[in-house]
């Protein structure tokens, strides 16, 4: 059971795209060679931002909401377990339904396999993979004290916002202490168009033209 | 209330944070929570051990009725199977018994002996092939050999032995006077 008093801490902000998480992540030996951390461009045409991107382990997971095969379980210490192996049917729906885009479908095996947040090591008190490999702590695991000794103008925030559901999580987020709450239209995205090339986002305006 | 306060026992929370009383049933019955899953009442455990005891007794009563059908049927008629003229040492003849949909067949593995079997094979029910060469009795479905003298499974899934036809000889004819169903 992971201690009650150790959490999560991202800070994209402090992210600096070196890989670390991921290479550490792909050796462990439960899913040996694949990593279950993505490291994402934020938007790769015009910044070198990354933000590293785990498993948020909701409260109410979307993720086993939609399951229909009864394959993802939540431990009681609120971890959000990969699919059961013997259970998953691969039928990609927690991988559509995950608002933060966690879980991937391993095509090779026919299952999918998310962050479980080194459940083998924190279970035992050790941080995960992630964490002790990240140079600038972005990925940061640890007691609330220590975070807010070492980040006095961030604070932690579980709460998320999708369209009308709202999600609270295991996980936090570092955000500014004194900023307002963001708000990003991410429905608005799919009008932009890229920059650099001219590529046209819109693929269902695509779609359209090439059928007529 | 605090989502990290709650009690173990309690389910994980609706996506509409409606209460578990408000829940439909199937959130119970396959729950997001790992202690939920795998947790058994007393009370379906106790049902679990009623019925699964109902059903062996109420199997064995049903075992002892067929066995009573069974001898109270009697043995089959006796039927002709061919006459002894027109089987060839060697060769082989497929007859039906004791019913229209039983295929059996009569092999002669030497100018005065014969053997016969039930054709479906004790797998799978496919229809058996005997092979004189080898010696065996061959099921093309899944590789599985019978030995040609005694019927016994030899090679591959089948496990029980075919079922034999008893036969009698009498004037110049051959007859099937029985099949007996084995397990060993």
């Amino acid at each position: 059971m992971v201690p009650q008093h150790l959490e999560f801490f991202i800070d994209p902000n402090r992210c600096i795209g070196c890989q670390a998480c991921v290479q550490a992540c792909a050796e462990c030996d439960t899913h040996k060679g694949t990593a279950m951390i993505h490291l994402e461009y934020v938007d790769r045409a015009t910044s070198t931002q990354t933000a590293p991107v785990v498993c948020m382990h909701c409260d109410s997971p979307t993720c086993a909401e939609v399951c229909p095969a009864d394959a993802i379980k939540k431990t009681e210490d609120g971890v959000v377990q990969t699919a059961r192996r013997a259970r998953c049917i691969a039928c990609s729906n927690c991988v559509l339904a995950c608002p933060f885009g966690v879980p991937k479908m391993q095509v090779e095996v026919d299952m999918m396999m998310k962050c479980d947040m080194c459940y083998d090591r924190t279970s035992a008190g050790k941080k995960p993979m992630c964490a002790t490999v990240c140079p600038s702590q972005a990925l940061f695991f640890g007691t609330r004290e220590q975070i807010e000794a070492l980040r006095p103008r961030s604070a932690p925030m579980n709460e998320f916002h999708f369209g009308r559901q709202t999600i609270t999580t295991k996980v936090n987020m570092m955000v500014p202490r004194y900023g307002r709450a963001t708000y990003v239209d991410v429905t608005a995205a799919m009008d932009e168009s890229t920059h650099g090339r001219r590529v046209s986002l819109d693929v269902f305006e695509e779609a359209m033209h090439t059928e007529s | 209330m605090n989502p990290r306060n709650r009690e173990r026992d309690q389910l994980c929370l609706a996506p509409n944070g409606s209460p578990e009383s408000e829940q439909p049933a199937w959130r119970k019955d396959f729950p997001i929570d790992w202690p939920q899953d795998h947790y058994v009442a007393r009370r379906d455990f106790t049902k679990f051990m009623v019925l699964v005891s109902l059903g062996l007794t109420i199997g064995q009563f049903w075992i002892g009725f067929q066995n009573f059908l069974r001898k109270r049927r009697g043995k089959p008629a006796m039927m002709k199977i061919a006459q002894l003229s027109n089987v060839a040492s060697g060769s082989t003849v497929v007859f039906h018994y004791p019913a229209a949909h039983d295929p059996c067949v009569l092999v002669r593995t030497g100018p005065e002996t014969f053997v016969a079997y039930g054709q479906k094979c004790t797998h799978l029910s496919c229809a058996v092939v005997p092979d004189l060469k080898s010696d065996c009795i061959h099921c093309p479905c899944h590789e599985g050999c019978f030995d040609l003298k005694s019927g016994r499974p030899t090679a591959g899934p089948p496990r029980r032995p075919l079922p034999i036809v008893t036969l009698t000889i009498r004037s110049g004819a051959i007859y099937a006077t029985g099949i007996q169903e084995r397990t060993t």
